[in-house]
């Protein structure tokens, strides 16, 4: 018993489970974040693809036979009676079955990406060399052997589906693919950038127009002056709108002839392929690069098919950028309202309750401010705004509906508390000695404050600024109603006058995730998405801070103190 | 207000008595304070911090151009007192204080005086160096830029001269632009003396200058009261009886917020005319 206590005394215990919380703790975040990074990076890696005969019994007669050509996705233990209730008749004296999650891509003729197929019913799996994977614009991945390629409708190679090494085809294509995607590239930038400039031009000409009409200064003078300009812009349109055709006809002038499994041939066109190779003869510094491009594609491009294919960059810009927004807002806001109540404020019960109210403002649920946003900053400042500025664009709302201007508010709201909170405790932390210093030099409390006291709690501040972002950063419930939708590739901040459009929704990392794992069709195409952005989500947040964290050690270092 | 100083007893005194004693030697005729021309008269000042009676019916006049120390036990006032000539305890929630003080025939507590201002001409040394964390050239320019000059040639020059006058000039002038506080206690001391320098204050007030210094910086500290006497009147606390013999012409002895004794060095120290002064310097009490 004395031992007992003498050990406990010792404060060993204390030691270990100190120690078991603290590595607790590490084990978590690092397996969270290896479980993230496992799942989402080894979505990009270029599998290889299976072709296996599958044949399956079935109640009454033969068994089902079919060809079976894709991905091995994941395998399961299922019980027996479950694959029996399912319809499948199989023993029930093996209490367990494996089953394999097989993605068979082409959606377009099977219905489905993927298949559940029982192992033990699998025979003849092979990796065929020329076995081709074709990432698509439309309809998912396509998996199949390149057997004729086609210009203008007339055959220009072909090769034999049964012979691995016989390689004509496929060299035909890869060059019409590179040729294709050029010219979609031409498309995009001509859509995007010139059309787009025309768009904008034209809306806002009319908008014009609609402003000279509103303050009746509809003048013939004013009206020929936009009249011609609009003209102009007409003009540009036409040239424009013809060139997009004519690259339209050269984008379709190849297609390729596929079989796919069970002898099922189709034709699809080139310029439906973003890449295609052919996994199972790669090595593997080709699948690297592969893997690279797939990568570089998640992180700057846009999303397609209901964003469970393509990249996500909308989404991390609109995340980064409603960040670094928030922090513009909340810093200033923060930091005037904690001096005021820190330096200014006759210390009592009001400044008492007042904290009381910052610090229960931080324990308010984010929807609540979601909430608070659209009523307020939306239906209400919004509206006004929209009727004294942009009465000409009426009835549609310009600030009058969710956006990034109110997104951002909405979460500096949020995050107030945390910056009032640590730039308090800073200032109170400054000594006494040092302000009384400035003073017996004659400066006033408001030099003293900007020249001594802020400088030097500018660490705190940055502390809280950390906190407000790693919150906001991860914050979803409130951008639902302020701002955020599922899909908005047109960027906040881009090449058209005025370069920032804080009226503009904007995808976010965090509803990506939930619209992606929760609200789309092809749930399990999309899960190593929802993984890859889970971990960039982190990533972004983690690189967030670091900024923020240096700049509050730079801080640091220039202004400790030596005597706290 | 903390006032330990049991660790300052073994100051190497005979040192000091080379430079000093000739300094005591050549007052032992002085004149009173009365008779010399006054910088800051105190009349009836009665000072409060809430409920609490700090000061009581202080009376006296400090001479221009002198260096008169106030020395007492803790919590005499004596810190209060000094306080009060540039306004510091206005910063103290509670504090009331009745009576006036005149510097240089105008009353300081006017309702139309500048505090700011009053600040400038009345500096203040504190008891804990207090450099702030720029570079040591910014610390001693400070209370310029305050002023609104910021022509690189006059800070330039005044800084230079503020850190000679504080007899730091040579250490540091080639790191001007490092940081204040990689300074030593005794070196952030004396910058900040320059830096009280630097704006030509008239008074100079030291709240225990030395107090939290070791010996050698002690001594550097007290041949610069010395040397700055000339231009500035200069009042110092401290609880440091030999100390305020070495640096002082006037003491004035203080107990329980009153003001027991106010006459040359010379007499408090050698012939004091209240027993509890005598009580006190003799180490009886305090």
């Amino acid at each position: 018993m004395s031992t007992f206590k003498k050990f406990f005394e010792s404060g060993t215990p204390w030691i270990w489970i100190n120690a078991g919380a603290v590595a607790i703790s590490v084990i978590m975040t690092v397996g969270l974040l290896l479980l993230l990074a496992f799942n989402g990076l080894s979505h990009f890696w270029p599998k290889d693809i299976m072709f296996a005969n599958y044949s399956q019994p079935v109640t009454e007669g033969e068994p089902l036979r079919r060809e079976v050509v894709g991905e091995r996705v994941d395998r399961e233990h299922v019980s027996a009676e479950r694959i029996i209730s399912s319809g499948i008749p199989v023993s029930d004296s093996t209490p367990l079955y494996e089953r394999e999650l097989i993605k068979i891509g082409n959606r377009d003729l099977n219905g489905s990406d993927f298949t559940w197929l029982l192992t033990d019913y699998l025979s003849d799996i092979s990796y065929p060399n020329n076995l081709t994977t074709f990432e698509r614009r439309e309809w998912g991945n396509f998996y199949g052997y390149v057997q004729e390629v086609k210009e203008a409708g007339s055959t220009v190679a072909q090769s034999d589906p049964a012979d691995p090494n016989d390689t004509r085809a496929w060299e035909a294509l890869e060059q019409r693919i590179e040729r294709a995607l050029s010219i979609h590239e031409q498309i995009e930038d001509l859509e995007k950038d010139e059309i787009g400039e025309v768009n904008y031009a034209l809306e806002r000409l009319r908008l014009q127009r609609r402003g000279l009409e509103l303050r009746g200064t509809a003048t013939p003078e004013n009206l020929a002056e936009i009249n011609a300009e609009e003209a102009s812009w007409e003009a540009n349109y036409e040239v424009l709108q013809s060139r997009l055709a004519d690259l339209y006809a050269q984008i379709d002038r190849d297609t390729v002839v596929m079989t796919a499994m069970n002898d099922e041939v189709t034709e699809i066109s080139v310029s439906e392929i973003v890449r295609a190779f052919q996994p199972n003869g790669m090595h593997i510094g080709n699948k690297l690069v592969v893997y690279g491009q797939k990568l570089w594609e998640f992180l700057s491009d846009d999303p397609r098919e209901a964003n469970t294919e393509g990249g996500i960059f909308p989404a991390i810009f609109g995340t980064v950028t409603m960040v670094l927004l928030m922090s513009i807002f909340v810093t200033p806001f923060g930091v005037v309202a904690a001096v005021y109540l820190r330096e200014y404020a006759r210390q009592g019960f009001i400044t008492r309750t007042i904290r009381i109210a910052v610090n229960n403002l931080a324990g308010v649920p984010s929807i609540v401010y979601g909430v608070f946003g659209l009523g307020f900053f939306i239906y209400f400042l919004g509206s006004e705004v929209d009727q004294a500025f942009y009465p000409e664009a009426l009835p549609a709302p310009t600030f009058g509906t969710p956006g990034m201007l109110w997104a951002s508010l909405t979460l500096a709201l949020l995050t107030v508390p945390v910056v009032i909170v640590s730039t308090e405790e800073g200032l109170a932390r400054i000594p006494r000695s040092l302000r009384e210093g400035s003073l017996a030099l004659g400066a006033t409390k408001f030099e003293t404050l900007w020249r001594v006291v802020l400088p030097m709690a500018s660490p705190a501040m940055m502390t809280g600024l950390i906190l407000a972002v790693a919150r906001a950063a991860g914050e979803v419930a409130p951008l639902m109603l302020v701002g955020v939708v599922k899909l908005a590739p047109a960027l906040p901040v881009n090449a058209n006058y005025p370069y920032f459009h804080l009226d503009q929704k904007f995808m976010h990392l965090g509803f990506h995730i939930y619209d992606v794992g929760f609200q789309s069709p092809n749930v399990e195409a999309a899960r190593p998405l929802v993984f890859a952005t889970a971990l960039l989500l982190v990533v972004v947040i983690a690189l967030l801070n670091q900024l923020a964290v240096s700049i509050r050690n730079r801080l640091r270092e220039k202004y400790k103190q030596l005597d706290m | 207000m903390t006032e330990s100083n049991s660790e300052y007893a073994p100051v190497n005194r005979s040192k000091f008595k080379k430079i000093d004693m000739g300094k005591l030697g050549s007052h032992v005729q002085s004149p009173s304070a009365e008779e010399l021309p006054s910088c800051i008269s105190v009349n009836d000042l009665n000072l409060y911090y809430g409920a609490a009676h700090a000061l009581k019916n202080v009376n006296m006049t400090l001479p221009r151009q002198r260096v008169t120390a106030f020395i007492g036990p803790s919590g005499c006032g004596k810190s209060s007192l000094l306080r009060c000539f540039n306004r510091m305890n206005d910063l103290v929630d509670g504090c009331v204080i009745k009576g006036s003080i005149t510097l240089e025939g105008a009353d300081i507590y006017h309702r139309s005086v500048d505090v700011a201002d009053l600040r400038r001409r009345v500096g203040m040394v504190f008891q804990k160096p207090n450099p702030f964390p720029k570079s040591i050239y910014e610390n001693v320019a400070y209370g310029l830029r305050i002023q609104g000059i910021n022509k690189k040639r006059i800070l330039d020059e005044s800084v230079e001269k503020s850190l000679q006058s504080a007899a730091l000039w040579d250490e540091v002038k080639d790191r001007l632009h490092d940081s204040a506080l990689g300074l030593s206690g005794g070196q952030q001391q004396r910058l900040v003396i320059a830096r009280t320098v630097a704006v030509e204050p008239e008074v100079l007030l030291l709240d225990e200058p030395a107090s939290a210094l070791d010996p050698i910086s002690t001594l550097k500290i007290e041949e610069l009261i010395n040397d700055l006497k000339d231009r500035y009147t200069i009042i110092i606390v401290t609880h440091n009886m030999q100390q305020a013999a070495r640096v002082s012409d006037f003491t004035a002895f203080m107990y329980m917020g009153k003001m027991i004794e106010f006459d040359t060095a010379d007499n408090i120290f050698t012939n004091p005319a209240e027993k509890q002064t005598e009580d006190y310097i003799t180490g009886r009490y305090g």
